[in-house]
């Protein structure tokens, strides 16, 4: 196997995206993906067996073209990696089977990736080399993470995360109760421009002393979130002005609901990285097409003395390009293939960079 | 001919024949929830102890179902990708008549010439359809398939995991309750129909079912 510049083909399926990408050790040769996103709309949320069945279909043509837009053959690949987890587990089941039949046929060891950690190996793609003491924020529909990175191919840890929804799942829900469609991450990110993002005072969850602790002391939930209870939050402000016969302030309340994740989010993200030594900040998901995420992030981290990257968004939503680029740091890092027996797991832990 | 067969409608299968519907070599899993585990491997132990090479095949099928739908998919998913990385041609077959097939026989030594296959589809609903065993040949589908509760089911013999389940609801053959769909049976009748130049189905799974998702209603407005 060539290990100084592996030729990589990545496959993708854990959420609503089919992804297949192919990088040739750190260059990016192709990125397609196919999205099911217009076929939730209806829905408002993701639906997995809709985004498992679109999965099936889209995958063929997704690997298709990635090889023809980068123009190789399967024959010139010298690794296959695939997420294995986390994510949807009957989604994951299609890429991961995919990705063993590809191995199968053509005989090319196949790595098992950690979804999450190949959100931070895509920056390897976009300005090279990582830097060191670095952390990465991964805000998505389908997670809320802060990670320390002390090694992206053996050493990621879970500092904080979100205990129920996602940010993403969040601005989903609370872009029902406004009535504003979805996905609801671009049309909250729109209309709360024209609100006020303090009208409201919506609570920061997890935010109370005996969730934080102290630094040396530190409570359970220091760097976690919780944005189920602002949901409920902000449907109970429209119902007051509901039942008041008032006008519901729709803008207001999309940026003060705006206001309080992008706020709790990068607070325990500062946190978390002060409290760790971390200097460097990734900023990955795609919430991260966020105006007011980005805006704030880079606020923050400057005041703290933390430089900040943020891959480009196309690279920052789930793709195949970030399981291959991870896949080929993990090839030159000389570890040994996954083989064909191991089995999708929906709640892998960033611990196991891969399999 | 050759001829790679894969099914995991229920249990997870693969096999390759000839093209007189011969097996050569195959493998079959009890479990029917740890397809994307046992499939890919099972299926390089084949051609390794069959020596054969995958430039040799002529031709793949898979069961296309119905069956629990994320177990189904491991095998299209499988089937749809070997057969884009070896550039063979990929056919599909009904995964009900795999155990048709292997109930054929037996139907027909009992004189009877209609029967119902059946299989575990889950949430108290067998998955089935009905066939006819007229003449010498091949058992021929007359209706299906369905899905839903065994109660509901024509009153015919009924061959399979779903009729072993249910066999308080239906007239359970004796001997057949724990027949499952296999990639063996699955080949057979492909490799007949292949050789008779019927013509087989596309990949397109057979789901029977929505996806459960339901549409929000509107929002309850406070008054
Ligand atoms: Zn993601």
């Amino acid at each position: 196997m060539n290990r100084e510049k592996p030729l990589v083909l990545g496959i993708e399926s854990s959420c609503d995206e089919t992804g297949v990408g192919i990088v040739r050790g750190d260059e990016l040769l192709a990125n397609t993906v196919s999205s099911s996103m217009e076929e939730h709309v209806r829905f408002g949320g993701v639906i997995p067996e809709i985004a498992s069945r679109a999965h099936l279909d889209a995958m063929i043509p997704t690997l298709r073209q990635a090889l023809d837009e980068a123009g190789v053959t399967l024959d010139e690949v010298d690794a296959l990696a695939v997420t294995s987890g986390p994510g949807l587990a009957g989604a994951l089941m299609v890429g991961v089977c995919a990705a063993k039949a590809l191995a199968l046929a053509t005989g090319k060891p196949l790595f098992a990736i950690n979804h999450l950690v190949a959100h931070i190996g895509v920056g390897l793609l976009d300005g090279g080399e990582l830097p060191q003491n670095l952390g990465a924020l991964l805000v998505s529909g389908g997670h809320t993470e802060i990670l320390r990175v002390k090694s992206i191919t053996d050493d990621v840890e879970l500092l904080g995360s979100t205990i129920d929804d996602a940010a993403g799942e969040a601005y989903d829900k609370v872009a029902r109760i406004l009535g504003l469609g979805y996905p609801g991450g671009p049309a909250i990110d729109r209309l709360s421009r024209e609100g006020n993002p303090k009208a409201i005072r919506f609570p920061r969850g997890l935010s109370q002393p005996k969730y934080m602790g102290s630094a040396e002391a530190p409570g359970p939930h220091r760097y976690d979130w919780s944005f189920s209870g602002l949901k409920t939050a902000v449907a109970r402000c429209v119902e007051q002005y509901e039942a008041a016969g008032e006008a519901v302030p729709v803008a207001d309340i999309a940026a003060s609901f705006q206001e309080a994740v992008v706020d709790v989010i990068t607070a325990k993200a500062m946190l978390a990285c002060t409290e760790h030594g971390i200097t460097n900040l990734l900023l990955g998901g795609g919430v991260a097409a966020n105006s007011r995420l980005r805006a704030l992030t880079e606020e923050r981290c400057a005041a703290h003395g933390i430089s900040l990257r943020v891959p480009p968004i196309n690279l920052c939503t789930d793709n195949g390009a970030m399981v291959a680029a991870l896949g080929a740091q993990v090839v030159m890092a000389g570890a040994g293939p996954s083989g064909l027996t191991f089995a999708p797991d929906s709640s892998m832990p960033v611990t196991s960079v891969h399999l | 001919m050759l001829i790679l067969s894969i099914d995991t409608s229920a249990i997870a299968s693969a096999a390759l024949l000839t093209g007189e519907g011969q097996t050569l070599t195959a493998f079959a899993t009890e479990d029917t929830r740890t397809h994307a585990e046992v499939l890919a491997p099972g299926i390089r132990a084949l051609l390794d102890e069959s020596g054969i090479r995958p430039d040799q095949l002529d031709a793949l099928v898979v069961g296309v179902g119905p069956g629990p739908f994320t177990g189904l998919r491991s095998g299209i998913a499988t089937a749809r990708t070997l057969a884009f990385a070896w550039h063979k041609p990929l056919h599909g077959v009904m995964s009900l008549d795999a155990v048709a097939a292997d109930a054929a026989p037996a139907a027909r030594a009992a004189g009877h010439t209609e029967f119902l296959v059946a299989t575990d589809a889950r949430r108290r609903e067998v998955y089935w359809a009905r066939y006819g065993t007229d003449g010498s040949g091949w058992p021929v589908l007359l209706d299906g398939p369905h899905v839903g509760p065994a109660a509901e089911l024509p009153p015919l013999p009924a061959y399979g995991r779903g009729a072993g389940i249910y066999q308080d609801q239906l007239d359970a053959v004796a001997g057949f309750g724990q027949l499952q769909p296999t990639a063996e049976a699955l080949g057979r009748t492909a490799a007949a129909r292949l050789s008779h130049g019927v013509p087989l189905l596309d990949t397109t799974p057979l789901y029977l079912r929505e996806s459960d998702a339901k549409v929000p209603g509107p929002r309850k407005r406070a008054l």
